[in-house]
């Protein structure tokens, strides 16, 4: 395997609250190697997009990264980096889409001028290189009429071609990461369809490695290579698509998969995973899934489980998980 | 499924257009034809799901059969009676017996009125239960019904989570011994674990009280586990109807295939969505000639840009596409 192109090491995210900080993301550790897509999936209030945030340094104050949290990208500190330097990287080496492509882009600007204005902030191109650069990438993510489009307005264009112009943007520096947060969330299935198509396609062309932030396994099986899973600010478990989709250990990640809704459980019920989703600061001691667990035992209200390696590739932190390797 | 039985509820020929104002004198320059001539049957006890995506007017659709948007055109026929065509007052008869889930269930809570309040305001609008004691008593077996604790029904709706309060919902909707329960998107603003508690609630329901449900939703997957019959939409107009494994299995209009090509797979053997549909959607402003789909058609023929293609019926439902003429061609003979 090679050097990990991003490396989180015991990233913890905190935000002011009564009676003190609460820390809404836990000693969350990951990698992504050069070229690979990696899934992180969860339900709302996981603080699966916070951490995606973190890793540019864009967590909205008062919110903060905690002492002990390390963010290594091609070998880099981002955390120690000066802020010019970070605004060097960003944009640059890590492009970024996000869910709402409304509010991402700039009501009042030609959508080619917006994709000109983050190439020339990174690069001394003149305006006309710049623009026909802008063309070149329109076309790239399949905008029909490239060369008229770009002095298009943002309302002129629909949902799915305003993700496309957002995905221009973040790719016209060759970024060598793409961070995408729920970008297909917001847009119709056929148009969802065109759009994972396009990150899939180009991934594979420019060898750019992908974190993808989803809610939708559909999603995480049709382009991730390996997914972590996370429940109340922490990953609970993590492994190859293949791993997480057809055998997890987690009793989280087992209830969330049994409970989507498909074809084969017609007539039965599906199953739920009982109550709802604790708010961050009201998380139980232990494991903080116990109170929703289907097996949960007296150790699991007591004790943090370890990160409990299943294959090479496969871990999850469950007590259960831990006994059943032991045995 | 029940085609033998009376349908309880009928569209016919239903235009719902909205008109587009432009100019200093707002003078109207043209419609919006969010619903452009819906004709479709619910019968008693099934699950019809209506399934489209943004824009195409599904909503409209189940707004219209309420009467929230009063229809342009056509005619809504409940238990055999034509709704739409009633004063508003007696509309109201029927009103109780039809009734709506919808997507956003913080917004469709009244933040000042406590739980018990909101179930109950249906009641006392329909005259159901004998006084207010009464009423409290029927909203704690309401409660009951959809796993709420009744000691928390002096509680107001924020201190819920989303799941619960779409629970608070349902008691409502159900307060008042509707037939009809309109669901529009009303699992789709929820995870997926608390989306498989409404699902199954929605089902021990129907199951208990023989209830109808109009399933408005863009999420084929739920479609596919819950419903009876499919009605697939776009722009306006319902372009195909099938039993759900059927249309699932063998989709007849070339839409209906795009949409289920674009579901994705979470069977991790196989990665199975592709593009099936080119370009956007078109306004529904300004639908295409001919076949609204044929823009984004991959088998189009030179005709589909010329003429609105007919709805051709099939034994076990409706497809709107020249294509399944040849389809039903092939079938009787």
């Amino acid at each position: 395997m090679s050097a990990p192109l991003l490396l989180l090491e015991n990233l913890s995210i905190s935000f002011p609250a009564e009676g003190g900080r609460v820390r809404v993301v836990e000693g969350v550790s990951l990698s992504i190697a050069p070229g690979e897509t990696l899934a992180v999936v969860g339900e709302s209030g996981c603080g699966k997009s916070i951490t995606a945030l973190a890793m540019t340094r864009l967590i909205p104050r008062p919110g903060r990264i905690e002492p002990g949290s390390r963010i290594l990208f091609e070998g880099r500190d981002l955390l120690a980096l000066p802020v010019t330097e970070m605004r060097a990287i960003r944009g640059a080496r890590i492009g970024m889409i996000f869910q709402e492509p409304m509010t991402s882009l700039n009501p009042v600007t030609q959508v080619g001028a917006q994709v000109r204005e983050a190439i020339q902030l990174h690069t001394r191109a003149s305006t006309a290189d710049a623009r026909r650069r802008v063309v070149e990438l329109f076309e790239m993510v399949g905008i029909p009429d490239p060369a008229r489009r770009i002095h298009a307005y943002p309302h002129q264009l629909s949902g799915g071609l305003k993700q496309r112009v957002m995905i221009a943007m973040a790719m016209a520096m060759k970024p060598r990461l793409l961070i995408a947060d729920e970008p297909t969330t917001a847009l119709d299935a056929t148009i969802r369809a065109q759009i994972l198509d396009l990150i899939r396609n180009l991934s594979e062309s420019t060898g750019t490695a992908v974190l993808l932030i989803t809610h939708d396994f559909g999603v995480v099986n049709e382009v991730a290579d390996r997914v972590a899973v996370m429940y109340a600010g922490e990953i609970v478990e993590e492994g190859t698509r293949e791993e997480i989709l057809a055998n997890p250990q987690h009793p989280y990640a087992q209830g969330l998969l049994k409970s989507i809704p498909r074809a084969d459980a017609r007539g039965r019920r599906l199953e739920e995973i009982k109550g709802s989703v604790p708010r961050p600061g009201q998380w139980p001691t232990g494991c903080r899934f116990n109170t929703r667990c289907p097996h949960v035992f007296d150790r699991c209200r007591i004790e943090v489980p370890a990160r409990t390696v299943v294959s090479p590739t496969q871990a999850a932190r469950c007590h259960l998980v831990e006994q059943r390797s032991r045995a | 499924m029940t085609e033998a039985s009376d349908p309880l509820l009928e569209l016919h020929g239903l235009r719902a257009w909205f008109p587009v104002r432009s100019g200093v004198l707002r003078r109207t320059t043209g419609h919006v034809k969010a619903v452009d001539g819906v004709d479709l049957s619910i019968y008693p006890g099934e699950t019809l799901a209506l399934v489209g995506e943004s824009g195409c007017g599904k909503t409209t659709v189940g707004r219209a059969i309420l009467r929230l948007t009063e229809p342009t055109d056509g005619s809504v026929w409940f238990e055999g009676v034509n709704v739409s065509a009633l004063p508003s007052a007696e509309f109201h008869r029927y009103r109780q017996r039809i009734q709506i889930v919808m997507q956003d269930p913080a917004s469709a809570l009244d933040p000042r009125f406590t739980v018990r309040d909101a179930i109950a305001e249906g009641m006392e609008a329909f005259n159901i239960g004998k006084d207010h004691d009464d009423r409290t008593a029927r909203v704690a077996e309401l409660m009951r019904k959809v796993s709420l604790d009744p000691e928390t029904m002096w509680r107001y709706p924020h201190e819920f989570s989303g799941g619960q309060r779409q629970r608070i919902c349902i008691a409502r909707a159900l307060a008042v011994e509707p037939s009809l329960l309109i669901c529009d998107e009303a699992t789709s603003a929820l995870d997926v674990s608390i989306q498989a508690q409404i699902l199954n609630l929605l089902s021990d329901l129907q199951k208990e009280r023989k209830l109808t449900y109009l399933f408005i939703t863009h999420d084929l997957g739920v479609v596919r586990y819950f419903a009876d019959r499919v009605a697939v939409m776009y722009l306006g107009k319902i372009v195909e109807i099938g039993p759900t494994e059927r249309l699932f299995a063998e989709p007849r209009h070339p839409y209906t295939r795009a949409l289920l090509a674009s579901v994705p797979s979470l069977d991790p053997a196989r990665r199975r969505m592709r593009p099936a549909a080119l370009g956007d959607v078109p306004s529904p402003e300004h639908p295409p000639p001919g076949c609204r789909y044929h823009p984004r058609c991959g088998v189009r023929l030179p005709e589909c840009s010329l003429e609105e293609p007919p709805a051709v019926r099939f034994p076990d439902g409706m497809s709107r596409c020249v294509l399944a003429r040849q389809d039903s061609d092939a079938l009787a003979q």
